[in-house]
């Protein structure tokens, strides 16, 4: 349903390249698909547009248009604005702690967002960390919310501070600090009831409730598969609450999550944690460079083109593609993309790395297994490597036992060899698709 | 019924800006004897589709069918760009599927849906609705995983007197679907709505079991579920596409459940569903009051997809 964006851009720009420099119209062209590609993956449209002029602006500024491969240029310079609005690539701040235990952090949200849950994961988690969290429920309105907070505090193995659900929010949250100072907790979790951000009853809630246990730490909880209501809400709440982060939940699922984007934008608070699961164990540290990939829809590609471009050599790369472009790829060629292929690192990660590409649980693929598929081409003679057709029997047995090998193996690689060749010869005749997509034959 | 839906939305949106209807108006002044429709007024078209959730591809199918309409020729004014555009997304909603009703035994409806979504409110005010018109309601809390879900329901199924149906935490939910059904049809139920446990559409050992339940009702009422909701959360984005897709691949979903939508969410993406899937809206959840789930009314649906979404604050 959707296309990779590297692949779109290539599309727009790096066909572009072989008549000479592109044009800012090129670069616009270019924007646009990018645009539609976060817009997609449901990044806020405000949010598109200015993300657009910022990376309109780098692009001019950092010579895209005359690089090799504009379409890549771009697409880091895309990768590189979207982990730094999402927090940037360093260690995520740690939650704060107060002067005075208990440090409170509150829990705020729409409906169904998953506060509750976050609660007993981000409880569990401290605990394992040392601290002592007390889960505190506040949510007074839905039926059974108080019950469930404290079932979930329970499963996770967390102190819950229970009560008939009965009272005022304010109240309830005075006494869980009460309880947790007098009984050694240094951690507050004050989950609190979801509504609708247009809610001024609720956000009057909020507003008291900040106003009297003072939390050091003021987390949002949003849902990954918002689509574009995410800026509204998570700006009614930053209106009205002093948010400090942001707790993005139900990324197990398959959204590309552009919310993520929305909210950070428009809160400017980081994202802290991510929640990836139904077990209570499933939060982790949020990865805004991850997090890139996916909203990109990429996989990490990016993260694959800087480990081809760190490991490619250009030359050798140009000279394989004029190859595949006369159609004419030898055992020779397929040695040069296996050495590089070696130089990226572990295939399987490689491969990972790869939208759509689902590697087998028992992927045997990996370097040493490279180095002899070089080996047996090693061990050939230069007209063997040339013209593979000559190679009978005979030559066959001597090859195996020159690089060590069984006649099998030979015969497997030059199977491989010839299915590679194949394929290169289809794409030959199809000038104009991406370089690298071809060299890695997908 | 109507004004009530109109009003509310209405009322959600008093404090945001102008209605698209105005933004078009300031275009195309009233009594300027019309004016050439252009590309900049296309594209605020095609941004208020946009901020609704229809998703970009659609939204620049729409604007570009209009564009073939109308570009250069004079409209008379704002409503008619916006009437225009009101048809072609109404042509675009499928109607409702023709209601089964079983000769006899209770009629059985289905709710699911992903995490959070609003199955267990929606279930409760089914219930509470159905009861008030004198039918008797009996519900199965077949979320037996989420912790006081059955509890929740409970609640509800007091407030709506209808009888709930529970077994402990941790259940076989296709067992207590089971039990649920011996049991309505046992006491002459005229419904019976089984609430499901929220679950991601990529889990497939979850989406197994919620086959499972919706075979296991079949087996004590044939036919049953005669009614399946998906409940989608009316300010989720395009992803609501893959879910209603993968959910209607392992129940018969018959209709689309659209909750909250009393606040800023358009809930947009119910088009792209009903265009790629065929799945029609049937409910609207606005709120938290018993009364709060309303027919869904397409044009009423259109009208409020057209007022400007918050995003252009």
């Amino acid at each position: 349903m959707f296309d990779s964006l590297t692949e779109r851009l290539s599309g727009v720009l790096d066909r572009l390249r072989s008549g000479g420099r592109i044009t800012e119209k090129d670069l616009d062209r270019a924007l646009r698909e990018i645009r539609l590609a976060l817009l997609e993956a449901d990044v806020s449209f405000k949010v598109v547009r200015q993300f657009l002029a910022t990376v309109r602006e780098k692009a001019l500024g950092e010579e895209v248009l005359k690089s090799l491969t504009p379409g890549q240029a771009v697409v880091r310079i895309v990768r590189d604005e979207l982990v730094q609005l999402l927090g940037g690539d360093g260690a995520t701040r740690p939650l704060a702690v107060a002067s005075r235990p208990p440090s409170v952090y509150m829990l705020v949200g729409l409906q169904g967002s998953g506060k509750t849950t976050t609660a007993g994961k981000l409880g569990r988690w401290l605990k394992a960390r040392g601290r002592h969290p007390l889960i505190a429920p506040v949510d007074l309105a839905r039926p059974a919310a108080v019950l469930q907070a404290i079932q979930v505090a329970k499963t996770a193995g967390v102190a819950a501070y229970e009560h008939d659900g009965t009272g005022t929010p304010v109240e309830r949250a005075r006494e869980a600090v009460r309880h947790a100072r007098e009984r050694g907790f240094d951690v507050v979790l004050l989950d609190t009831a979801g509504r609708l951000h247009v809610d001024d009853a609720l956000m009057d809630e909020l507003e008291q409730l900040v106003a009297a246990v003072e939390p050091v730490e003021v987390l949002y909880v949003a849902d990954a598969m918002t689509g574009q209501d995410a800026v509204t809400s998570a700006g009614a709440f930053r209106e009205r609450v002093p948010l400090t982060g942001v707790i993005l939940t139900k990324l197990d699922g398959d959204a590309r999550g552009g919310a993520a984007l929305s909210v950070a934008a428009v809160t400017g608070v980081p994202v802290r944690f991510a929640g990836v699961g139904e077990k209570v164990d499933a939060i982790e540290p949020f990865d805004p460079s991850r997090m890139a990939g996916r909203i990109l829809g990429m996989g990490d590609v990016l993260g694959l083109i800087e480990k081809a471009e760190e490991a490619f050599d250009r030359e050798e790369a140009e000279r394989l593609e004029k190859a595949v472009r006369r159609r004419q790829f030898t055992l020779e060629d397929f040695r040069t993309t296996l050495r590089q292929l070696r130089k990226m690192g572990p295939l399987e990660q490689v491969l990972g790395m790869i939208p759509g590409v689902k590697l087998p649980e028992d992927a045997e693929v990996d370097t040493r297994q490279i180095a002899r598929m070089e080996a047996i081409i090693n061990s050939m003679t230069a007209e063997e490597r040339r013209n593979h057709r000559i190679l009978n029997g005979s030559r066959r047995k001597r090859i195996a036992r020159g690089s060590g090998t069984s006649v099998q193996e030979v015969n497997r690689l030059l199977k491989q060899f010839l299915d590679m060749q194949k394929m290169m010869k289809k794409l030959g005749g199809a000038p104009g698709k991406n370089r690298l997509r071809r060299l890695l034959g997908r | 019924m109507l004004g009530r839906l109109r009003d509310t939305i209405r009322n959600g949106l008093r404090k945001t800006r102008e209605s698209l209807r105005e933004r078009i108006g300031t275009i195309l002044p009233a009594g300027s004897g019309g004016r050439e429709v252009d590309a900049a007024m296309l594209d605020e078209l095609e941004e208020a589709l946009v901020l609704a959730d229809l998703g970009a591809e659609l939204a620049m199918e729409l604007r570009d069918g209009l564009e073939e309409k109308v570009l250069g020729k004079k409209v008379s004014g704002p409503d008619e760009l916006a009437r225009m555009l009101e048809e072609e997304l109404l042509a675009l909603l499928p109607p409702p599927f023709p209601e089964v009703r079983p000769e006899s035994g209770p009629r059985v409806t289905l709710l699911v849906g992903v995490n959070g979504s609003g199955k267990t409110t929606t279930t409760g005010k089914l219930a509470a609705r159905w009861a008030r018109e004198g039918k008797k309601v009996v519900v199965a809390a077949a979320d037996t995983f989420r912790a006081a879900a059955v509890e929740q329901l409970v609640v509800w199924g007091e407030r709506a007197g209808a009888r709930v149906i529970r077994a402990r935490h941790g259940a076989d939910p296709a067992a207590v679907a089971f039990d649920a059904a011996k049991a309505a049809a046992a006491s002459g139920a005229d419904e019976l709505l089984v609430d499901t446990a929220g679950r991601l559409h990529n889990k497939k050992p979850l989406m197994d079991e919620l086959a499972k339940i919706s075979r296991s009702v079949s087996k004590t009422i044939p036919g049953a579920p005669h009614d399946t909701l998906l409940v989608l959360d009316g300010t989720t984005g395009r992803n609501a596409i893959l879910q209603a897709r993968e959910f209607a691949r392992v129940t018969p979903v018959t209709g689309l459940v659209l909750t909250k939508l009393d606040g800023t969410a358009r809930g947009g993406v119910a088009i792209a569903i009903g265009r790629e899937l065929g799945l029609p809206v049937r409910y609207v959840g606005m709120g938290e009051g018993e009364g709060d789930l309303l027919d869904f009314d397409a044009r009423e649906y259109v009208r409020g997809l057209l007022e400007p979404a918050g995003g252009a604050a």
